[in-house]
């Protein structure tokens, strides 16, 4: 006779074997994430799931900023009405003059035969929130693919860039900062064009300006500004300033320290660039496929 | 005095839409947009390990690998990295369940600062190894502030459980 014991007394698996389960899924989840990039499509999935938790949890910060609109006292709102029309006038003229240098560029270019640039279309967003995770720096941008966001776009301020967008949800995205420790931006002295490539992860959301000899023309207070080779970010847009330079002699380069001039933390508006910048042609790789035949070839000749 | 005391209170049944409850505001919580996410306290971990705690044969490791995806999700981190320390929260949680009980609240609290640091460290640990750098002592800070809510927590989670100790046909509570 056997007894089976009572229902309640049933507890499945146990709980190693539970833990093992799931830590295996876990693991696999993040080598597949973290290494080959294929679980966009689950994080994609579940981002959908996520969504409405994520805009419950900002209505009260929503809330916040509809109540400190409300009561934001007429004076300040005017005092600032004016200043952005002193701004607007001040900007008229070159506003003017850009257009007519646009047209002169354009026929120049048209003359050359040259490849006309299509005029970049823009995209306006604002900050969600910042990036939740310490290990990374980034913000979650309103706009997704939904709007034609798509990963790889630069994002700019009014004062300068911040960074790209690296990862797009259906009606979100997320930008990589420029302080990020995996994010590189090519740049160009503006003072002499002198190029470079910044990284981020500099202590106090500084860039890193890497791999620039002892001997550099580079001083303090320089301006730096894209130098648009990348093809993903226009040239000349203003990215940061140098902020401290250390020349050892013990090393071939010199450290040098840019502060961004761009800074998430005081607007929460942006601007996503598209269609600006063309990529060049990735450079054609030699097909593996002539290698042998040639060297057939070789050794018939011999 | 302290086993007196707790065998003093016979707990009600805990209530599933309760436990829900609790998880999602949690939940919530970690979703808040913060400006500077340092040193803010990780709820959602500590509510599981509660539930674990308390309730280990409704809440186990499942539910702390669902909740620790979704997080990851919404925080844009690496997959997988929520649900792994999550999973091993739970697992730990479920190991004590039945000793850490017998202790005092603040005692309970130190079990819990053992659990959620061991949790951190996993995720420091596996985040160093794919490549992030270290965020600073503050991402530690959580923790600490996780364990001294302990005793709040404990308090505001078996509320509605208790009942009167006399009962009164004219008091309802």
């Amino acid at each position: 006779m056997e007894h089976q014991p009572p229902p309640f007394f049933n507890r499945g698996p146990a709980p190693l074997v539970r833990l093992s389960f799931f830590v295996s899924l876990a693991v696999l989840l993040m080598v597949l994430d973290a290494r080959f990039r294929y679980a966009e499509g689950v994080r994609q999935v579940v981002a959908f799931a996520a969504y409405p938790i994520q805009r419950v949890a900002m209505a009260p910060v929503d809330l916040f900023h509809g109540v400190a609109n409300y009561f934001g006292s007429t004076a300040a709102l005017q005092e600032e009405n004016a200043a952005l029309k002193t701004k607007a006038l001040r900007a008229a003229p070159e506003l003017l003059r850009l257009e007519a240098l646009k047209e002169e560029n354009n026929q120049l270019r048209r003359l050359l035969e040259a490849q006309e640039r299509l005029p970049g279309k823009s995209v306006f967003a604002e900050i969600l929130y910042a990036g939740r995770d310490p290990f990374s720096r980034k913000v979650v941008i309103d706009k997704g693919s939904h709007n034609g966001i798509q990963a790889g776009q630069p994002v700019i301020d009014d004062v300068g860039v911040i960074g790209q967008v690296t990862r797009v949800y259906l009606l979100m995205s997320e930008v990589t900062l420029l302080s990020d420790k995996d994010q590189a931006i090519p740049l160009q002295v503006q003072r002499n064009g002198l190029r470079a490539v910044a990284y981020g992860g500099a202590e106090g959301g500084m860039l890193d300006l890497r791999f620039m000899a002892a001997n550099a023309d580079i001083r303090n207070g320089d301006t730096l500004v894209t130098s648009g080779i990348d093809g993903t970010y226009p040239p000349g847009l203003p990215v940061a300033t140098v902020a401290r330079i250390e020349r050892d002699a013990a090393y071939a380069f010199a450290k040098i320290t840019l502060a961004p001039t761009a800074g998430t933390e005081r607007y929460r508006q942006l601007l996503v660039l598209s269609g600006e910048a063309k990529a060049p042609p990735p450079a054609e790789a030699e097909q593996p496929a002539q290698k042998p035949s040639r060297s057939k070839r070789s050794r018939k000749r011999e | 005095m302290e086993l007196q005391r707790q065998a003093q209170r016979i707990l009600l049944p805990a209530k599933v839409s309760f436990i829900v409850l609790t998880v999602a505001l949690a939940l919530l919580f970690n979703l808040l947009p913060w400006r500077n996410s340092a040193g803010v306290p990780d709820l959602t971990a500590a509510v599981l390990a509660f539930w674990c705690i308390h309730q280990p044969r409704r809440v186990g490791i499942g539910v702390a690998w669902t909740l620790g995806l979704l997080l990851d999700v919404g925080n844009g981190a690496l997959l997988g990295q929520h649900a792994l320390g999550y999973s091993v929260l739970a697992f730990l949680a479920l190991a004590v369940h039945r000793r850490i009980l017998w202790f005092p609240l603040w005692q309970q609290a130190l079990h819990l600062l053992l659990l959620l640091l061991s949790t951190q460290v996993l995720t420091l640990v596996i985040r160093i190894a794919a490549g992030a750098g270290f965020p600073g002592w503050t991402y530690f800070a959580g923790s600490f502030i996780c364990a001294a809510l302990w005793p709040v927590l404990s308090f505001l989670l078996l509320l509605p459980q208790r009942r009167a100790e006399m009962m009164d046909e004219n008091r309802p509570i």
